[in-house]
């Protein structure tokens, strides 16, 4: 990709992230009343995350079972409250395990 | 609330409080280094990104948009949904800053608002000032911006094998932020399940399947966080809490 064009997408994405985070703080001084909207905000982490997971990570790897054992390695983890680096690594060292089981498989 | 004295404003404390969320920061932004690289894009532009959005989950995506080559306005909207959220934690710090706080330095703490430092500041009794919300943000920027450049400048050392091992890193990561809220609340884990099965249909069901993953991220978001706010609204206290631990 061209170096102007990177440096475009980087000022866009850069752009449109701190007006989120300044222009609230530079110009309100109200507090929001309004319980949709902090519902809403509340629950879009969580949505937004959740939808770039899945059906993302099953192709995220080299086999989609190894991907299948990096999910559950890391669902069951989380479930049981891993810190996130703890559930990033184990979700990668079940990949590369599966990925090297089937190498030897082949 | 309104009668309290307490007021911190220590720049030491700030950089002490910010030292922990540095080292976490560290090893998540070393995977988006890491990332950014094999997906080849220069380790300059891995750090750049860093250094002016200092957020996790918008990177990530911003980064599968640059992929795609996808367009600016794809890019500003994914932006604009994912980090919307910092929106409410902006608001709600501003309420904590005193007065004498004027536009730019508004114009400035308001440039290292993240979930992590949003968390710490809210959480202080009584009102925060600039000094410590500076002290604060050191150690995280720091951390974000060094741990990209060592994931960027690692991942070109890494074994092929090691490195499609980290592919499944980023969303290991979102797992673990989801499932443990889903777990603890049935109206999260509502609005988990509604997103994904969106994200799905969106993905493999023909003619929906024409929606471009940008726009597909968003069409859920915004459907999923929707239904959960008219179906399922958060309780003031309960919202507040949440999010001084998020």
């Amino acid at each position: 990709m061209p170096t102007h064009e990177l440096i475009v997408y980087i000022a866009v994405m850069a752009g449109v992230t701190y007006l989120i985070r300044m222009l609230p703080m530079a110009l309100l001084r109200k507090k929001i009343h309004s319980r949709f909207v902090k519902s809403f905000l509340f629950y879009v982490p969580y949505a937004v995350l959740a939808a770039m997971t899945v059906p993302a990570i099953f192709e995220s790897t080299g086999s989609f079972f190894s991907a299948l054992a990096g999910f559950a390695v890391a669902a069951v983890l989380a479930w049981c409250g891993g810190n996130l680096l703890a559930v990033a690594l184990a979700a990668c060292a079940a990949v590369y395990a599966v990925e090297w089981l089937q190498g030897l498989w082949r | 609330m309104e009668h309290t004295k307490s007021f911190q404003n220590s720049f030491a404390a700030g950089l002490r409080d910010g030292v922990p969320i540095g080292l976490g920061y560290f090893s998540v932004s070393m995977t988006f280094g890491i990332l950014c690289v094999l997906d080849g894009l220069p380790v300059w532009a891995a750090v750049a990104i860093s250094m002016t959005n200092l957020t996790s989950a918008g990177q990530f995506a911003g980064l599968s948009l640059i992929c795609a080559h996808s367009s600016l306005f794809e890019m500003a909207l994914t932006q604009l949904v994912i980090n919307l959220r910092y929106a409410l934690m902006s608001l709600s710090l501003s309420q904590k800053l005193p007065r004498t706080v004027r536009l730019p330095g508004r114009l400035g703490i308001s440039y290292f608002i993240t979930d992590e430092i949003f968390a710490v500041a809210a959480s202080q009794p009584g009102e925060v000032g600039g000094r410590y919300f500076s002290g604060l943000a050191i150690m995280p920027y720091l951390g974000w911006t060094l741990g990209t450049l060592c994931g960027a400048v690692a991942s070109g050392l890494l074994p092929d094998s090691v490195r499609s091992a980290f592919g499944v890193a980023l969303y290991g990561m979102f797992l673990a932020i989801v499932i443990p809220v889903a777990r603890k609340s049935r109206a999260v884990l509502g609005v988990v399940c509604l997103a994904v099965a969106l994200s799905c249909a969106m993905r493999f069901v023909p003619l929906l399947n024409s929606i471009s993953s940008g726009f597909a991220i968003i069409l859920c978001t915004v459907i999923a966080a929707g239904l959960g706010a008219v179906l399922a609204p958060v309780p003031d206290r309960e919202e507040e809490e949440d999010h001084a631990d998020a």
